[in-house]
């Protein structure tokens, strides 16, 4: 693909998989890097930390809530502390640790949830993550960072570790498109322009940033310059981009792999509503669960493709 | 602050604590005596006693760590601090109030000697885990102690905790239940009985040591056996009565969260006689 766009959207790691690796990496380099998981290292891909570094690796056994106050404690002895799950499970079953352990008395825990979103496929609703941006982004002090793909997951990862706060690391099943040039230089709340556009701006996070690019190559064919924006950090989220795309481009569609009504969307609707006011619509999940399937199914299904994000697109410019 | 063995000495101590106690909940008008009063002699001998620490230097890395993980009796941790010199004695009287450092439920925010911020039963155990696994990764001789209360480990991760300490043989932990038989509907046989409670605990892979808790020289003993216990993990379960040392508030549940009246509160500092 990709007539009209620089971006040839090959298919990289999985950002789990990127976080696993550069864990190993921050291990070697840091003796203070310890992680913690629960029963799910081989797909969270702690497993290579633990298999390098088994001293600093913490089995927590099918207990989200104990690993959650165990890395808090961790954190709060001077350790750079990773702990690793599902989101759907670290979030929603340590989430009151979370809160209490980590936000409320200022502990500096890395978590990092894996298998966001609806992309995860076979393994169906009770597994898929689409209210974990909501979730962590509720956690007061967090920062809550959403890649796109196994660069950017590297290094943001390598950010978070030295991030003085606790952070929400979004993370992936499948093997995501490479956005990213290996020398793009990436920083915690800084957003990423993509694509130059000047009808109208997609701002998205995680898988659907290639998706997005995508649809800014079906739009150019119909003559519609669409711009791509790539939200890596989600909170604290960047408002100078944001002001600047409705400014620019007076008309925005975010896309997200999480429930609209309270993900990535609302929170880039806050600052257009606060800045620059200007023709908004959100492509991700309505408030309902998807359904198992192969991830290509599944995103199909539920709308997830840049020929999906182009119509939303086209009904956004219509209304401008 | 003087660390000392000397029963006499930290009887007096706990009698000061004991009138810290009331005499804050009574200015605060509301906060939760008895599971307070409950753990003065636990909390005592571990501050002035047992535990490796230096109010002068709080963030001396290899202190030993104490953890309220029931944290609505902050009182009795507020009464221990000022005795050792961490916080001042003055302001216990605006306990609860808006901007005190004496919040209703002890917060790191304003009292940064805190090692956790507390108040949502059943966290703390895990909590000190990490803190004593940290402290085995640095071959630190840091020990923590966490207290619990009995209606507290009703909550599930309690028990994922246990798991996790004799499974990973954390033996530098020692948790605390204050069992005063006691929680905020009623006896705590009535609302969700815990016995057999040492059998639990044992079940689990721990070192189990029952002690009277308001007995000194047995909770000595008792810390001396835990720290002396290698490979395991030891819960000390210690029998204890709520509001003790106040005999209106004596086993009766409604002093678990309810302040004494003026008149009450003269009637407990003369009974408390510090």
């Amino acid at each position: 693909m990709s007539v009209n766009t620089k971006f040839e959207l090959k298919l990289g790691a999985a950002t789990r998989e990127a976080f696993g690796k550069v864990i190993v990496d921050l291990g070697k380099a840091d003796p203070n890097v310890v992680v913690c998981d629960a029963d799910l290292s081989k797909s969270t891909f702690t497993h290579l930390f633990a298999k390098e570094f088994p001293n600093r690796f913490f089995s927590c056994g099918i207990a989200e809530a104990n690993m959650v106050s165990i890395g808090a404690g961790l954190a709060s002895s001077g350790k750079i502390a990773f702990v690793s799950s599902f989101s759907a499970f670290v979030l929603n079953k340590g989430f009151e640790q979370l809160r209490v352990n980590c936000a409320y008395a200022q502990v500096p825990l890395k978590v990092v949830g894996t298998h966001s979103g609806i992309s995860i496929g076979e393994d169906g609703p009770s597994q898929m993550s689409v209210e974990d941006i909501s979730l962590a982004c509720s956690l007061a002090g967090f920062t809550v960072i959403s890649p796109a793909d196994e660069v950017s997951m590297s290094a943001l990862v390598k950010a978070a570790a030295y991030h003085n706060g606790p952070v929400f690391i979004r993370a992936g099943r499948v093997k995501a498109p490479i956005v990213h040039t290996a020398e793009q230089k990436f920083e915690i709340g800084k957003a990423i322009q993509l694509i130059e556009g000047k009808d109208m701006t997609f701002i998205a996070t995680g898988l659907l940033v290639a998706e997005c690019i995508r649809a800014s190559d079906i739009l150019a064919g119909e003559g519609i310059s669409a711009g791509v924006i790539d939200i890596h950090t989600i909170k604290p989220i960047d408002r100078n981009a944001i002001a600047a795309a409705a400014k620019n481009t007076g008309c925005i569609v975010v896309a997200e792999e999480h429930f609209t009504d309270s993900g990535l969307g609302v929170k880039v609707a806050q600052v257009v509503c606060e800045t620059h006011p200007c023709v908004m619509e959100f492509h991700g999940m309505g408030n309902y669960y998807a359904e198992s399937g192969t991830p290509e199914e599944v995103m199909t299904k539920y709308k997830m493709t840049g020929a999906d994000i182009a119509v939303t697109a086209r009904k956004a410019l219509a209304r401008k | 602050m003087t660390k000392t063995s000397n029963l006499g000495e930290l009887q007096a101590i706990a009698k000061r604590v004991r009138r810290h106690i009331v005499e804050m909940i009574g200015a605060a008008k509301s906060g939760h005596p008895g599971g307070s009063l409950s753990a003065v002699e636990i909390l005592t001998t571990l501050y002035f006693d047992v535990m490796r620490h230096d109010p002068a230097n709080p963030t001396w890395a290899e202190r030993d760590r104490f953890i309220l993980s029931k944290g609505h009796a902050a009182p009795v941790l507020y009464g221990v601090f000022v005795e050792a010199g961490y916080t001042p004695a003055e302001p216990l009287n605006t306990l609860r109030r808006i901007g005190s450092i004496y919040q209703g439920h002890p917060d790191r925010r304003y009292i940064p000697a805190l090692e956790a911020s507390t108040g949502s039963l059943g966290v703390g155990l895990s909590l000190g885990l990490g803190m004593a696994e940290a402290a085995r990764l640095d071959n630190s001789p840091t020990r923590v102690y966490v207290l619990l209360g009995d209606g507290e480990i009703q909550e599930g991760q309690i028990w994922e905790a246990a798991m996790y300490g004799a499974f990973h043989k954390v033996d530098n932990i020692v948790a605390i239940v204050d069992y005063n038989k006691i929680q905020l509907d009623g006896f705590v046989k009535d609302i969700m009985e815990l016995e057999p409670l040492p059998d639990k605990w044992r079940g689990f892979g721990w070192n189990v040591i029952e002690v009277d808790g308001h007995d000194i020289p047995a909770l000595q003993k008792a810390f001396a056996d835990a720290a002396a216990t290698k490979g395991k993990p030891t819960v000390m379960i210690a029998h204890t009565i709520k509001g003790k040392g106040v005999s209106f508030m004596e086993n009766n549940p409604k002093f678990h969260g309810v302040a004494p009246t003026k008149e009450e509160l003269e009637k407990a500092v003369q009974e408390i006689g510090a």
